[in-house]
């Protein structure tokens, strides 16, 4: 997947967890903790969703790599780069 | 074939652990020896009319586009949207002491404001008292009992102010006789005076339908009727169960909101003794009036009161078989829905004497239900308009009746005094969730649920 896809991926991943949340102003540099009040279940989610979708495996001491939506696609650009897109 | 896991009991907290665990795509199966769902939440049809058994009202309130606090945190865990749960705000509650009338509705400026208004000496104390509750992480497992009532009397200095603080908290959780532990005292405070009461229009029924309907399209099974008589344990680990008709299943692992000492009763006799599994006493005969009129229309226009008749606050298992000195008057009309519910009615809930209503011959029972019935209205009418003259249709439960239908010792519902609230036990693979594992009320069971599944089921470490 390319960046682009990867970044709709999370946007799925974050409508799911959040299904009343207005996702189209979401900024891409401020952390999601900030914009919508996610919790540490929530990052669980997003990992546990990864894990479930592209059997990506998140190690905990690389949870903070997902604080915003630039540093997320980043650091799973190498990780997903031969996954096939679900969104 | 063997099941990833079994969950014991399709209450709240077990539906939505199996929500949980099917959505990650687990193998998993609720076990309800009743015939409905529910638990301590279930509902029930009587001559024709729908009634909730424990609720009240939901607490933990937020209004749509909220983000915090645990009623959003389950919205989002469960893939909720914030319509699922049909959320009415009250109009406003009170507790009632003899000389003092507090209210509070979903505003917590405004309850503050009444206790500055009443307790004008007690204002500073009650502000750093709700600074100590802003700054307490209810989420730390490993946290031990601590009085609530010695905490608040370190801020406040008036005991009637620190009962009529604690009298909802207790009635609408506390496990323990007279005290709280200040984890619970804090759950309960945020959940009553920070976030407030609200209720669905159809009750609690509509979020327990939303449950199953969720956890059946995720591929879980729920099977009724199927009590679980034993669990199969080699002294270390659970393999299994076996149902009241001997059928065995075999699980990975097993969640139970049984109970701390019912669970471990389900294991056999060569279980170490652990004082932390024993059953709690408090339990409540509650008296439900149908009416031939709303509420408001003969002048009680509150959603809850809390009332108690001296400045001492008896929060114990009753002596009599109904303590009738202090109670709580329920109004499900009372809420802001968009249209008035068909038929007015009032629960009136009070301590009970478990034991009391445990051994009573059968005729007997039906005769006292009655007398307690008009003992606890009378009672009442101290706090509400006389609204005898409109009761259409009546129906009382008793702690005899929670044990009938929920299997909880004592007919207890709010569980153990101590909480397992990493929700481990002796056994290396069997969980606990529920009333005794900690988070409490309609949204603090799912969290229950969804909390220990996350911990210990779905390995997300």
């Amino acid at each position: 997947m390319a960046p682009e896809q990867i970044r709709s991926v999370i946007l799925d991943i974050l409508s799911r967890i959040a299904p009343d949340e207005d996702l189209s102003d979401l900024d891409d540099s401020v952390p999601f903790r900030e914009q919508m009040e996610l919790d540490s279940m929530d990052f669980l989610d997003i990992v546990m969703e990864l894990r479930k979708l592209y059997r990506v495996q998140i190690p905990e001491e690389d949870y903070g790599e997902l604080v915003t939506m630039d540093s997320t696609v980043t650091y799973l650009t190498p990780l997903l780069k031969d996954a096939e897109s679900t969104v | 074939m063997t099941y990833d896991s079994i969950i014991i009991g399709a209450g709240l907290s077990g539906l939505a652990a199996g929500i949980r665990l099917a959505y990650y795509g687990k193998r998993v199966c609720i076990l309800e020896r009743h015939t409905t769902i529910g638990g301590l939440n279930s509902f029930y049809r009587l001559r024709g009319r729908n009634h909730d058994v424990g609720l009240h009202a939901i607490t933990n309130y937020s209004p749509p586009g909220g983000k915090r606090g645990p009623l959003n945190k389950i919205l989002r865990q469960l893939r909720f949207s914030w319509e699922d749960f049909d959320l009415s705000p009250q109009f406003g509650s009170s507790v009632v002491f003899p000389g003092h009338t507090l209210r509070f509705n979903n505003e917590f400026a405004y309850f503050e404001a009444e206790i500055a208004a009443q307790f004008p000496s007690q204002i500073d104390g009650f502000r750093r008292l709700v600074a100590e509750i802003d700054s307490h992480n209810i989420g730390d497992l490993g946290q031990t009992w601590i009085s609530a009532r010695a905490r608040m009397a370190e801020h406040i200095s008036d005991p009637l102010l620190i009962n009529m603080l604690l009298c909802p908290l207790m009635f609408y959780g506390s496990p323990s006789e007279h005290d709280m532990d200040f984890n619970q005292f804090v759950i309960m405070f945020r959940s009553i005076y920070q976030e407030g009461f609200a209720r669905p229009y159809k009750g609690v029924r509509l979020i327990l339908k939303n449950l199953v309907k969720k956890f059946k399209s995720l591929g879980g099974e729920l099977k009724l009727r199927a009590g679980v008589q034993q669990l199969v344990t080699d002294g270390k680990h659970v393999s299994g169960v076996v149902l009241d008709d001997g059928q065995v299943l075999e699980a990975k692992n097993v969640l139970s909101s049984a109970g701390s000492a019912e669970t471990l009763q389900l294991c056999g006799a060569d279980v170490p003794v652990d004082d932390r599994f024993t059953p709690g006493e408090i339990s409540f005969v509650e008296t439900i009036s149908v009416l031939d009129q709303q509420p408001a229309e003969f002048g009680h226009d509150e959603t809850i009161v809390f009332y108690n008749d001296s400045e001492d606050f008896y929060y114990e298992q009753s002596k009599n078989p109904v303590d009738v000195r202090s109670g709580i008057i329920c109004s499900p009309n009372n809420f802001q829905y968009d249209q008035p519910l068909e038929e007015g009615s009032i629960r009136i809930t009070a301590l009970a004497n478990p034991g009391y209503w445990m051994n009573l011959p059968e005729d007997e029972y039906i005769e006292a239900k009655k007398y307690w019935y008009d003992q606890i209205l009378e009672s009442s009418l101290r706090f509400i308009p006389d609204f005898r003259p409109h009761v259409i249709d009546v129906d009382t439960f008793t702690p005899r009746t929670i044990k009938k239908f929920t299997g909880h010792i004592n007919g207890c519902v709010y569980g153990a005094p101590r909480k397992i609230l990493d929700g481990t036990t002796p056994f290396d693979n069997l969980f606990l969730c529920g009333t005794d594992q900690g988070f409490l009320g309609i949204i603090g069971s799912m969290l229950s649920g969804i909390s220990i599944a996350n911990l210990h089921l779905l390995n997300a470490k």
